[in-house]
């Protein structure tokens, strides 16, 4: 009974981290968008936190680029399983305009396992929360797998 | 002896359970105040459930010991307080639990875990002097530190202590650590502190840590309960008031600095203290 409590609590109780990967901002302000009253995210439980630490849901925004992947990988070794991973935004996904550029690697999913695309320039808000709903039923089955 | 293990049974569990319940309707007002929706009150239940299902990540074994000792000597210092027991005995166990959670963030060289810690410390450094002398006059209004003395007086603590009740209401704000004293921590972590004393806390220890919270908020309300102890529907009323006001004021102020605190609430706090003290001695 406790586990399958626990297990209920975790959809229940998502905790979100954000991280920027140098977006243009587009996609940032969409992801905060959710959290002021128009669409109250915290009415599903789900908590921005600025600690990955105490995070679920790992949310990136923006291309990643050689500078900063090393601490996209640090801040999701420091979240403790079980976790997923939120791509944000066509830059997130692939790279989106950026891709083409010296000194970008491409989307998330080259440095980090990603769990959930969420498309747009800028994802909106509504799709955000459809990609946080997603991941969280795959983290629910990552844990029974 | 039978009334004493079932005492000991509700602190245990129907104190914690209470607790959550409360920090569920804290953010259900909270996100009424800001025209949202806000979470179902039994929310922090999953939280907690969610938290000690994670994995277990800590940075070193102190972190883990510390979160044990501050939920124990929570859970204790509530356990005491439903067996009526030394108000002082209850304030030395839950000051063990506080100096321990700091210990807990200061074992660790992450800078946000080490201000968060200085930051507890001065808040702790403010509230104790201040609970002490809430006691002391309680004492001197009462003639014993004893709980169950205490409940004995035919009038209520709060005609003869009011100003008391106030100074008890600026220790219990920063020990709830809310606006505008929510220096070590914040409820919402994403700021220039990250989680302060929290940072390094995560998955269960985090989970025993908000338990320990709940704890600490019932032991809270208990004393304020004290204020008025000889009509149980009064008692309740008071209680439901003082922490409407205390989420009024997390919701209306902002932060402040921590040399503010310290000087706002030892000035006010004392002279509020004297005045009621000598108030008191004029009655006699
Ligand atoms: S996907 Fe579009 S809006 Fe989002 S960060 Fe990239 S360019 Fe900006």
């Amino acid at each position: 009974m406790l586990k399958s409590f626990i297990k209920k609590s975790r959809v229940k109780s998502p905790w979100i981290m954000h991280f920027d990967c140098g977006s243009c901002n587009g996609c940032d302000i969409e992801t905060l968008a959710c959290l002021t009253p128009v669409y109250d995210i915290e009415r599903f439980g789900i908590v921005n936190v600025g600690n990955p630490k105490h995070a679920d849901i790992l949310l990136v925004t923006g291309t990643v680029n050689h500078r900063n992947k090393k601490v996209l990988k640090n801040l999701y070794d420091q979240m403790p399983e079980p976790k997923a991973v939120i791509a944000i935004g066509a830059c997130g996904t692939s790279g989106g305009v950026f891709r083409e550029a010296y000194n970008v690697v491409g989307g998330v999913d080259k440095v980090i396992p990603v769990d959930v695309y969420v498309p747009g320039c800028p994802a909106k808000p509504e799709a955000i929360i459809d990609g946080v709903v997603l991941g969280l039923q795959k983290f629910a089955e990552k844990v029974e797998g | 002896m039978t009334t004493e293990i079932i005492l000991i049974l509700i602190a245990v569990i129907v104190a914690p359970l209470l607790g959550g319940l409360i920090s569920g309707i804290d953010r259900k007002l909270t996100a009424w105040f800001q025209s949202r929706q806000g979470p179902p009150i039994t929310q922090g239940f999953f939280d907690v459930a969610k938290l000690f299902g994670k994995e277990k990540m800590a940075a070193n074994p102190w972190i883990i010991f510390c979160a044990w000792v501050y939920l124990v000597a929570a859970a204790l210092s509530v356990v005491l307080f439903f067996l009526q027991s030394d108000l002082l005995l209850i304030f030395f166990v839950q000051a063990i639990g506080a100096v321990f959670m700091v210990i807990g963030a200061m074992s660790v060289p992450s800078p946000y875990s080490q201000v968060g810690a200085q930051r507890e410390l001065i808040q702790i450094l403010t509230y104790e002097p201040l609970l002490i002398l809430v006691f002391v006059s309680i004492y001197l209004a009462t003639g014993s530190f004893q709980i169950d003395q205490i409940m004995q007086v035919e009038q209520p603590l709060l005609f003869k202590l009011p100003l008391m009740f106030i100074v008890l209401g600026y220790a219990l704000t920063i020990k709830l650590r809310k606006s505008p004293f929510d220096f070590s921590t914040s409820h919402h972590g994403h700021q220039e502190l990250v989680k302060g004393v929290l940072t390094e806390y995560s998955g269960p220890f985090l989970g025993l840590v908000e338990v320990a919270h709940w704890y600490e908020t019932i032991l809270v309300l208990g004393l304020c309960a004290l204020f008025w102890s000889t009509n149980i529907l009064a008692m309740i009323a008071l209680l439901v008031v003082t922490y409407l006001a205390e989420i009024i004021i997390d919701n209306t102020m902002a932060r402040m600095t921590w040399r503010w605190m310290l000087k706002y609430v030892w000035s006010v706090g004392l002279a509020l203290s004297f005045v009621n003290l000598i108030w008191l001695y004029a009655k006699v």
